[in-house]
């Protein structure tokens, strides 16, 4: 489990960003993306992929969350 | 000479890493590429932030350098212990250049070094006394500090120091803020980490200090984040923002004041220059004040137009009639700077191998004044920078990352360019090649390079360096035998 980070990028799409390692990276997919129902899986640019426990969508972003990491890249 | 092809540059590559052992080559292989615009991560094509190999010659600095030297250090009316062996910070002292009002010893400190100076005895049993006593000396000799930061040197995570507890009690006996910083110069593979830390100790122990206090704010207050008023360069920065009809709040950290980082939060957009040392503290901001960032670049004319029309588009529209009036206004002026040195300037070649934001920011400035340029790397970018990177560099050109000091130098013999633009340790070896040479750290003693203000300055100085007519005096007058016998013969 590890703390990221979601933001909006100035294109609209969402952002991840894992303090931890500095990783810096665009979200190509989220599994769940209403406002009811938000997070699930999240498969990242780079090919990595974390989990996020569904939840409400956060009221605002950036929104700091705990993941968990799927599959990372490299 | 023409500019390289993809082969020959790829083919140049593999030739200068020949030289190495083959698990060297392997690692080094990873950090230079061939740039390839049609390339949507870096990633595929270069590695970056990763610990350099022993053996080869680096240019790297330590996580106490990005700290102390580049966020910490520029907050001129804080004192900030080098707390360790004396030569860390007396070696670093004041070489970055960063400007700053105040008179220095008495209500600003930016230029002078305040230690610990460890010996044997502090390493055996431990610093923690000595650097109680140091912080009441310095109370006492230099009462108008605002506050003090603690940057940790290597040894005091060696031998575990216990920092955090004796600025705690200081802070309480001077009833000032007294900041611990673990920047120990093992952390990390570069300075990279060093900014990390320093960002978090802000978040830790400054941003929040006043968020009770009232602020009389305007609906235009932002900030200049990452610029650290190299030889000027926040003070350019900030006339255009004023000519723009905003207010600048806060300065970090060149210029800047530990009043001034406290109350940022109350700010409507964080403008950030340089995005690889304080993206950390801009991205908190953004999540727990909900104030927005914007990536800005003030090199060259081209750039600052598109930045300030971006920076406009975020207030309401006297701000955007005011923006176009302050670009009008420099329009002229750029054009002359343009008219006199694009002639002696165009055509000309330029590599560059900088620290965080330069190596991209500064190519629309040359590109303003008909220059290429075709090698650019970081001393310690992350994946994100190159991203960034690729997109402004042109097809074919090299990207280097943590170069070494022999790959540099075959780079710069084989391609030829007319310029390079890196750090002093990398400065007399091209001059004595006879290559052209600007510091593109501290803007060799001269400066503001940013802004439009800047600009008159950054071409007069390209100017001055690569048209010197010392260059081509460089062989003896006894060595020079064709012109001589051209003239017999005419
Ligand atoms: S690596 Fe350690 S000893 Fe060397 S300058 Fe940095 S803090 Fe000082």
């Amino acid at each position: 489990m590890a703390n990221i980070m979601i933001r909006r990028d100035s294109k609209g799409s969402y952002q991840f960003y894992l303090p931890k390692r500095d990783l810096e990276d665009t979200i190509v997919s989220m599994e769940f993306d209403t406002p009811e129902k938000w997070g699930g899986e999240i498969k990242l640019n780079n090919g990595g992929a974390y989990y996020i426990e569904p939840q409400a969508a956060p009221a605002r972003l950036p929104y700091s969350v705990r993941a968990k990491r799927l599959d990372a890249a490299e | 000479m023409s500019a390289l092809t993809r082969e020959e540059t790829q083919a140049l590559i593999q030739e200068v890493l020949e030289v190495y052992p083959e698990k060297a080559r392997k690692d080094r292989e990873k950090h230079l590429a061939v740039n390839d615009q049609s390339i949507e991560q870096s990633k595929k094509c270069i590695t970056s932030n990763r610990k350099s190999l022993p053996g080869v010659m680096t240019i790297r600095g330590c996580a106490y350098a990005g700290s102390k030297g580049v966020v910490w250090g520029p907050i001129k009316d804080m004192i900030h212990i080098s707390h360790g062996p004396v030569g860390c910070g007396q070696y670093s002292r004041a070489g970055r250049r960063n400007y700053y009002v105040g008179t220095t010893g008495v209500n600003a400190f930016g230029t002078m070094n305040f230690t610990s100076d460890f010996q044997e005895k502090d390493i055996v049993f431990g610093g923690d006394k000595k650097l109680a006593k140091l912080i009441g000396e310095v109370e006492q000799l230099f009462p108008l500090h605002k506050g003090i930061s603690v940057q940790s040197e290597c040894p005091i995570g060696l031998i575990g120091d216990d920092i955090e507890a004796v600025s705690k009690k200081s802070a309480k006996e001077i009833n000032k803020p007294v900041i611990p910083v673990r920047c120990e110069g093992f952390r990390g593979v570069s300075q990279s980490l060093g900014h990390h830390i320093a960002n978090d100790a802000i978040r830790d122990w400054v941003l929040g200090n006043r968020d009770e206090s009232t602020f009389e704010s305007t609906p235009y207050d932002v900030t200049i984040i990452g610029d650290y008023n190299i030889g000027g360069d926040a003070w350019a920065t900030r006339t255009i923002l004023e000519d723009m009809g905003l207010r600048v709040i806060a300065q970090w950290s060149g210029d800047g004041t530990l009043a001034e980082m406290e109350n940022t939060p109350k700010a409507k957009l964080n403008l950030l220059h340089c995005y690889r040392s304080m993206n950390y503290i801009s991205r908190h901001m953004e999540e727990k004040y909900g104030i927005p960032y914007m990536e800005y670049n003030f090199f060259g004319p081209t750039k600052i137009e598109a930045s300030i029309r971006e920076i406009a588009g975020f207030f309401d529209d006297t701000i955007k009639a005011k923006a176009e009036a302050v670009i009008a206004k420099y329009k002229p002026m750029m054009q002359a700077v343009i008219d006199k040195y694009k002639p002696r300037l165009e055509g000309k070649r330029v590599m560059l191998y900088v620290g965080g934001l330069r190596p991209r920011h500064v190519i629309g400035a040359y590109e303003d004044l008909g220059m290429e340029v075709v090698g650019t790397g970081y001393e310690f970018a992350h994946g994100d920078d190159y991203d960034r990177t690729i997109k402004e560099m042109g097809n074919a050109t090299l990207l280097y990352d943590d170069v070494t000091g022999l790959e540099f130098e075959e780079f710069v013999k084989r391609v030829k360019p007319d310029l390079v633009g890196s750090g002093i340790k990398e400065k007399f070896i091209f001059q004595k090649m006879g290559i052209p040479f600007r510091q593109m750290h501290s803007w060799d003693y001269s400066g503001p390079y940013h802004s439009y203000d800047g600009f008159a300055i950054f071409a007069r100085d390209m100017d001055m360096t690569l048209n010197n007519p010392c260059w081509g005096n460089l062989t003896a007058p006894w060595l020079k035998v064709e012109p001589v016998a051209e003239k017999a013969a005419a």
